[in-house]
């Protein structure tokens, strides 16, 4: 329907296996930066035309996952001096076959669902599966806490991809309040991280089990 | 109206982060807590739904749930007074601003009528209330804090993924897709019905995260048992209640559109089993704030019971959602007296309560004896009539392992209570004790909040149970 918008859902997928590949954590945190940007330019080629609307939501959503959000990660991942993941859970290669894995079984389901006729052809429903799929993967097998945010960002930007179907459901306010409510989380998370570091002198969230029963 | 409710405690928030006094800035809580309650007293006393924009409107099941958070922060902002003057080594500045915040952001989701807006104030709750579970900063607490915000941002999050599905559900039925609940209310029989059923899953994994059932239940024990006592209370009467109206509002969107067959066995599966791991996690359960958390599992567990019993269950369900906060109330403010008296939250270490601090001893005692749901107390009063119902609707299974848990429960937590309260105090030696003393500030909310419960279990008000009359009308009308 839209080539343009069917590219870069397809440039959205294959950075989600570029996060699920690497081990530099500035890598990861680029990536998913990247990966927001672009989220926040679909809304443009969806509607065809300049809102102030528009331009307010969709430039917050740029403004913040493509300069606050990696500004803040990089200074975190700084103060706390970690540059790599190691030793996840499941190794680069596997958890990139995992995720391509992950992005086949999309399209495939996504076929199956009962969509509305004008969502059919747009690759925005398999796109958004996806995505969130991938960011559980990056949740669960990572073990720096940092990565584990950033795992948590592709997550959301999984559920943006969906919301993008429902132009018009979402008042102002409410995109405003989800793109602050983010902000804040991640504001909140990057102290935290510091604290973790300072408490355990690690970033590994596997230290985390003196309240494990 | 709302405007107010929902911004006085955040301009006391403001107000809390410019005062400089350490000293003086706890005493903003009760004095928001006091204009809160008054307020929402006066809302309460409307008829009907209370509606300041299509966004923003009180309808009774909002109103039991403003009742509860309101009520709540009056006494645990008392007590927090108490509880800042015996912690006095820090500052309390981000305390005093989160603890206002938490009820303003809290207000926010008994009000809101677009599910859009629910979604962004029940983030919000989170995030306000981490830092409060995290401040005696210690390797515990900062562990706690973690898994709170990671476990339930992401589980937030796809409650998220089921609000847009149900705004989805609108759309695919050629509707203008809308996430306005009136709206979706008057639609729901036209809704599609595998989106909306998507929908309810989703948010049921996603707020019920944040309420806590099993098996999202992570975070809850840590979270209830490193926090302070007072945001504890607040957290398994008030919090995990504004959550639980989250999936109300799906609930009641899912019987409108004649699926209560699809949601009924999930929402009993999932409150039995919430109660099974609580059972399983309170048997021999050493750490009694740890204890008292598992049984908010226990708690929450029952009222997805209760709804998935539905009918006649309802009232005593959402009578519940008020007696499980008064009590828990009463049960986290004078355990966290007990906890300050001895420094340890380990039975090992923590006995013969009654002698050291009578009057908390025996308050945390009865608050056990309210919870496990014997007469003359509020839970028994709404714990029986939920069993009551489920034997009348013929969910024999269901309401006899209802009981058979509530029995594994009542022993595993009278093993708990009773190492606490009785028997001699530790022997001390010369180690030094922490300086704690029973304070009016510390006691007078634990003792008003036992009266409370026994004022439910005796004789529920008129106004109350007009309330909870309305709200249980209010879910089974049909548009």
């Amino acid at each position: 329907m839209n080539p343009l918008l069917n590219a870069l859902l397809v440039v959205v997928l294959a950075l989600n296996l570029f996060a699920l590949g690497t081990s530099r954590l500035v890598t990861v945190i680029k990536i998913v930066s990247l990966q927001g940007v672009l989220l926040g330019l679909m809304p443009f080629l969806i509607e065809g035309h300049l809102g102030w609307r528009l331009l307010l939501a969709s430039g917050g959503t740029i403004l913040l996952k493509g300069g606050i959000i990696p500004f803040m990660m990089i200074r975190a991942m700084r103060d706390v001096q970690i540059k790599r993941e190691m030793e996840p859970l499941i190794g680069f290669l596997p958890s990139m076959l995992l995720g391509a894995l992950a992005t086949g079984f999309a399209l495939l389901f996504s076929k199956s669902l009962p969509l509305a006729s004008a969502h059919t052809t747009p690759l925005l429903v398999p796109a958004s599966l996806a995505t969130i799929f991938v960011g559980f993967i990056l949740l669960t097998t990572r073990a720096k806490a940092i990565t584990q945010v950033m795992g948590y960002l592709v997550l959301e930007n999984g559920i943006y991809i969906f919301g993008m179907l429902l132009m018009g459901a979402m008042p102002l306010v409410v995109e405003l309040g989800v793109l602050l409510d983010l902000f804040v989380a991640v504001f909140v998370i990057c102290i935290i991280i510091n604290h973790i570091n300072q408490a355990f002198s690690s970033l590994d969230t596997r230290r985390l089990v003196a309240l494990k029963e | 109206m709302a405007f107010v409710l929902i911004f006085l405690p955040l301009f006391m928030a403001a107000v809390a982060a410019v005062v400089p006094s350490d000293r003086l800035r706890p005493w903003l809580l009760p004095v928001t807590g006091t204009l809160h309650l008054g307020l929402t007293f006066l809302v309460l006393a409307r008829p009907g739904q209370v509606a300041t924009t299509t966004w923003l409107v009180l309808d009774p099941l909002g109103k039991i749930v403003l009742l509860v958070v309101s009520l709540l922060f009056f006494f645990c902002s008392i007590h927090a007074v108490g509880y800042l003057k015996n912690s006095h080594t820090r500052s309390n500045r981000v305390f005093c601003v989160c603890f206002s915040a938490f009820l303003g952001v809290m207000t926010l989701v008994t009000w809101s009528h677009h599910l859009g807006i629910m979604w962004v104030a029940i983030e919000a709750t989170t995030l306000v209330s981490a830092p409060l579970v995290y401040f005696e900063h210690t390797p515990r607490s900062i562990e706690a804090t973690w898994k709170y915000l990671v476990i339930c941002s992401v589980g937030i999050a796809l409650a998220l993924l089921g609000s847009f599905f149900l705004a989805y559900a609108s759309l695919h039925a050629g509707i203008n897709p809308t996430l306005v609940f009136e709206e979706l209310l008057q639609q729901a029989p036209h809704l599609s019905k595998p989106w909306l059923h998507a929908a309810f899953v989703l948010m049921l994994v996603g707020y019920g995260t944040k309420m806590g059932l099993a098996p999202m239940h992570t975070w809850l024990p840590e979270a209830h048992s490193e926090a302070p006592a007072p945001v504890s209370a607040m957290f398994s009467g008030a919090l995990l209640v504004c959550a639980f109206l989250a999936i109300l509002r799906v609930y009641h969107l899912c019987l409108a559109a004649g699926d209560a067959a699809f949601v009924t066995p999930i929402l009993i599966f999932m409150g039995l089993f919430s109660m099974a791991v609580a059972g399983v996690f309170m048997v021999g359960q050493k750490d009694f704030k740890r204890m008292l958390a598992y049984s908010s599992i226990e708690h929450m567990g029952i009222l997805a019971l209760g709804i998935g019993i539905g009918g006649v269950a309802l009232f005593g369900t959402l009578l519940h959602v008020v007696a499980h906060g008064v009590t828990k109330g009463l049960l986290f403010l004078s355990a966290g007296n007990i906890y300050h008296a001895y420094g340890s939250k380990n039975t090992d270490e923590v006995s013969g309560a009654l002698r050291r601090l009578p009057l908390s001893g025996t308050l945390f005692l009865a608050g056990f004896i309210a919870i496990i749901g014997s007469p003359p107390f509020g839970p028994f009063i709404s714990e029986f009539s939920i069993l009551n119902a489920g034997f009348a609707t013929g969910h024999y299974v269901a309401s006899g392992l209802f009981l058979l848990l509530l029995l594994v429960i009542f022993i595993g937590m009278g093993a708990t209570v009773l190492k606490v309260v009785q028997n001699r105090e530790p022997a001390s030696g010369a180690a030094p004790q922490p300086v704690f003393r029973e304070g009016l500030l510390t006691v007078a909310p634990p003792i008003v909040l036992l009266g409370l419960v026994l004022l439910l279990g005796l004789h529920i008000p008129a106004p109350l149970s007009n309330l909870l009359h309305n709200a249980v009308d209010f879910l089974e009308v049909q548009p």
